[in-house]
C-alpha cells in the first residue's frame, strides 16, 4: 500500500504526488496512493508524522533518514540527491523505495 | 490580508541574533529595506536561503538593507526558537540582520502569510514589491528573479516590471 500523508498547510503535497504518480507510472505500476490528511497535532502525534508530505510504502517511510522527526503540523526537509534542500522528496528516493 | 502596495512601512523594534534590538529606525539611511518574513524550519525558506543571502551581499553596497523576521510561534516550532537563530545565523553567517518578533506584531501589521515573503520598501518606506523572491525553489529552474527585478528597477528610479506575486512557502506559525 502506498500512502501520502499530508497537511493543508504545507503546499507541497500536490507536487508530492504528481511526482509520486508519475515515479508509479514510469515503473509500470498501477498502485492507488492513499491520500491521509493531517489535521491536528493530536493526529500527527498518533500517526508519527513528522510532516508534510510523508510517503509510506507498506508502512516505510521512503525517508528513513526523516521519518523520526518529531510529530509535527509542518512542512518536512527531504535532501536531494545533489545535497540541496527541497520540500518534496526526490524522484530517487520514490524509485528506490518502489522497486 | 497583506499590505498593499504604497502601504508605509510598520515601526517596529525587535531583538536580532546579533544581540541589538533593532527598529525602523535604525535603517533609516538604507535606500531599500526588504523585510523578508523567515524561519528556521522551512523548507522553503532553506531552499530559498542561498540566493536571499547572494541577494543581501550583492546590494550592500547600493544601500539595500536586507532583514530577516522571524515571527513564528517557537514553542510549538522549537526549530524557530532565537537560540535556534542565532545558531542558524552564525552557522552561515548571514549577510542580513535576522529578528524575533515573538508577540508576532510586525508579521499581523505587514499581513504575512507566508515563509519566505518579501515586503520591499523604497526609500520614502513605501510598499514597491510584495511576494516571492523568484519563481521557482529550485534555484535551476528560475526565470524570474522577482526582487532582484525590483531592486534595479527601484535603484534607477523605475517601477519594479512585477510588483506583486504570490509567495510560495510555510504558513506563518501563528500562535
Amino acid at each position: 500500500m502506498i500512502e501520502l500523508l499530508y497537511w493543508e498547510g504545507c503546499p507541497s503535497h500536490p507536487e508530492a504526488k504528481a511526482l509520486l504518480e508519475q515515479v508509479l507510472a514510469e515503473l509500470g505500476r498501477d498502485d492507488q496512493i492513499v491520500m491521509t490528511e493531517v489535521r491536528s497535532d493530536e493526529e500527527a502525534e498518533r500517526l508519527r508524522f513528522p510532516g508534510s508530505p510523508t510517503i509510506r510504502v507498506d508502512g516505510r517511510d521512503i525517508d528513513a533518514m526523516g521519518a523520526s522527526g518529531r510529530p509535527s503540523l509542518t512542512c518536512r526537509i527531504y535532501h536531494l540527491p545533489d545535497g540541496r534542500i527541497s520540500p518534496v522528496p526526490s524522484r530517487e528516493q520514490m524509485e528506490a523505495a518502489l522497486r | 490580508m497583506s499590505i498593499a502596495l504604497g502601504t508605509e512601512t510598520p515601526s517596529f523594534e525587535l531583538p536580532g541574533v546579533d544581540g541589538d534590538d533593532h527598529s525602523l529606525g535604525d535603517y533609516g539611511d538604507a535606500k531599500l529595506l526588504a523585510l523578508v518574513q523567515y524561519c528556521n524550519h522551512c523548507p522553503y525558506v532553506l531552499a530559498w536561503e542561498g540566493r536571499l543571502m547572494a541577494l543581501a551581499s550583492d546590494h550592500a553596497d547600493q544601500g539595500v538593507r536586507v532583514v530577516a523576521v522571524n515571527s513564528n510561534d517557537s514553542a510549538r516550532y522549537p526549530e524557530d526558537s532565537f537560540e535556534r537563530m542565532k545558531e542558524r545565523a552564525e552557522e552561515l553567517d548571514f549577510p542580513f540582520d535576522y529578528l524575533f518578533d515573538a508577540s508576532q506584531s510586525l508579521a499581523r501589521a505587514l499581513g504575512a502569510e507566508r515563509t519566505p515573503e518579501v515586503f520591499l520598501f523604497d526609500e520614502q518606506r513605501r510598499l514597491r514589491y510584495h511576494g516571492a523572491i523568484d519563481d521557482s525553489r529550485d534555484e535551476n529552474a528560475v526565470s524570474r528573479s522577482y526582487l532582484r527585478e525590483a531592486i534595479d528597477a527601484l535603484l534607477a528610479g523605475e517601477e519594479p516590471p512585477v510588483a506583486e506575486t504570490e509567495s510560495v512557502g510555510c504558513t506563518v506559525k501563528w500562535k
